[in-house]
């Protein structure tokens, strides 16, 4: 089959490899007929994430057809159209029984701090993941959901991780009407975290970014108010003008281990490894929220300590709220709010690659080139 | 200052209120949907879901984890494991001893794990030369479409243009210097060999 393959920090490129198969009875086969580049994808692409070995298939957002499933498999059957939440999970651990799907502690060997992710280093378990024609996909009667037959595909594959993750970085914040809500990030995340603020309640929403046409999506899509921080000399005394001296009530970071804005930050943590990723994003979080008030992290970062400034955290009485995002269990009320046109994530897709042409799309995102916000890959077009 | 221009946050109460709910549902779909707190999915934090689709209390465990690398602060190789890109070689070696003698706790760990990566990269580059598909760093890093999709036009104006320019250094400055370290001992051995 043909699979995107890691060669090294910034070298990609796509490879025949073996179909996978099934290794356990629970295992089901799927052949991918859609998948998409997370940001944090980048954080492997740019060989952050600590494990990341050469040959590994990226990819934890992917939706597809079932190829083939194991001898245990009951919910699933051979041509059944799934989303693959980007967690694996087996449903039953100490973890799952509590619903934290996204720390389940019986899919990685390598480490016990986070759960199983498909294609995403060894540090997360070492699995194959989806930017490929075929993947093999665990706890095949646990994790994926048939597609519904109403929903459009690219919402589909966006669900599995990236709207997942906004929607349940709004609620980490634990917004309570009338909230004012700063949303770090204008990226897929950041911009459903923002559509997701209103629903909580939001009585303002205010998002971040340096890229106008991020800045211009997140008006249009999540009607916030926009702030471009290159047009100002110290971003966090903008964002206490504006919400009167106060600070926000709550923040959500929605950027993670690639955070611009400091060139210190980024150049010891994504450029030179010295730390677990630039923590800008996370900085301007504990300065921009008022004392008392909520921050909430869904940006992703290394195991590498990070400068995080925890002394102001400390000091103002914040509640820091973080997780992989437990996709699953946002699922069903996460459909209703897609089907009733409350949260509408292909809105920010703009770029659709073949799978061959994985090594540009990968350059296009990362660089931010051409206006893309969220490209998805397509594997067998041409 | 008069008094009512006193900022909100050196006073009691905000001095603007956030605007009426029938406002906000006006201008925004679906405002208010997820508005109790106590009505969200992640809310409370832990809870036991009816129906994980599980349907055992441990599961089967996956043949073939005897050797299988895990982090020390598990007790066993977890029931179901990766498989893909086994250890091998001079990083399979750095990164096991990672794994067998630091904790994730440890500092330790993942600098052996990052060490282990670069040792992987730098070993697969030069295998890669021996095979009909050699690493190429022009198409593996996708640099054309600084051409086609606007390298320039879509870095105008931005911050980030600052550190852009470091990455052609961080991903042909290690090839350039291989280049010349191999060039020089080549050089050497030539060298040794005329005397």
């Amino acid at each position: 089959m043909r699979a995107m393959t890691y060669r090294g920090p910034y070298k990609l490129r796509v490879e025949e490899k073996d179909r996978p198969r099934i290794e356990h009875p629970n295992d089901a086969i799927v052949r991918v007929t859609l998948a998409a580049i997370c940001g944090s994808d980048l954080h492997l692409y740019h060989g952050l994430m600590p494990d990341t070995r050469i040959g590994h298939t990226f990819g934890h957002e992917f939706i597809g057809v079932v190829d083939e499933v194991g001898p245990s498999v009951q919910h699933l059957q051979v041509g059944d159209r799934v989303m693959v939440p980007f967690n694996i999970f087996c449903g039953s651990c100490w973890y799952c029984a509590r619903g934290l799907y996204s720390n389940c502690h019986n899919v990685n060997p390598n480490a016990t701090a986070v759960g199983g992710i498909y294609g995403y280093s060894h540090t997360t378990g070492g699995y194959d993941g989806g930017q490929a024609e075929y993947v093999r996909v665990p706890f095949a009667d646990v994790g994926p959901v048939k597609i519904p037959d109403w929903m459009h595909d690219e919402d589909a594959v966006l669900l599995t991780d990236a709207a997942a993750t906004g929607y349940f970085g709004a609620q980490l914040g634990e917004i309570a009407e009338g909230d004012t809500v700063v949303v770090l990030g204008a990226g897929p995340v950041g911009l459903i975290a923002a559509q997701s603020s209103w629903l909580m309640g939001a009585g303002r929403v205010i998002v971040v970014d340096h890229l106008a046409e991020r800045l211009a999506k997140a008006r249009e899509m999540a009607y916030a108010e926009t702030l471009d921080y290159d047009e100002h000399d110290d971003v966090v005394v903008e964002l206490k003008k504006q919400t009167d001296y106060l600070g926000a009530d709550v923040v959500i970071e929605a950027v993670g281990a690639e955070a611009d804005g400091n060139l210190t930050q980024q150049l010891t943590g994504p450029k030179l490894k010295l730390q677990g990723g630039s923590p800008t994003a996370l900085n301007w979080a504990i300065d921009a929220a008022r004392k008392g008030g909520t921050v909430s992290v869904v940006g992703a970062y290394g195991p590498v300590p990070n400068a995080v400034k925890f002394g102001d955290a400390m000091n103002k009485g914040l509640t820091l709220r973080m997780n992989q995002t437990p996709v699953k269990r946002q699922w069903p009320r996460m459909f209703e709010h897609v089907r009733n046109g409350h949260l509408t994530p292909r809105q920010m897709v703009t770029h659709r690659f073949p799978l061959e042409d994985i090594a540009e799309a990968y350059h296009v995102f990362s660089a931010k080139l051409d206006g893309c916000i969220k490209p998805l890959v397509v594997p067998g077009a041409n | 200052m008069t008094e009512p221009d006193i900022p909100s946050a050196y006073v009691r109460d905000k001095r603007t209120a956030p605007p009426s709910r029938e406002e906000l549902r006006a201008r925004i779909p679906g405002w208010g949907a997820d508005l109790d707190p106590a009505d969200r999915p992640s809310h409370p934090k832990l809870q036991y879901p009816a129906d994980t689709g599980a349907h055992w209390d441990f599961p089967d465990r996956q043949p073939g984890s005897a050797g299988r690398e895990r982090s020390i602060e598990h007790a066993f190789v977890t029931p179901v494991f990766g498989t893909a890109q086994p250890l091998h070689g001079l990083s399979g070696s750095i990164r096991r001893l990672a794994y067998d003698r630091f904790s994730e706790g440890r500092l330790a760990h993942w600098l052996l794990l990052i060490a282990g990566d670069r040792v992987d990269a730098w070993g697969s580059h030069l295998r890669s030369f021996a095979t009909a598909s050699p690493d190429n760093p022009v198409t593996e890093t996708g640099v054309r479409t600084e051409l086609t999709h606007g390298g320039l036009r879509s870095r105008a104006g931005r911050s980030d243009r600052r550190h852009h320019v470091l990455d052609p250094l961080l991903v042909a400055g290690p090839w350039v210097a291989g280049a010349g370290f191999g060039a020089l001992a080549v050089r050497r051995l030539a060298r040794v060999l005329r005397s």
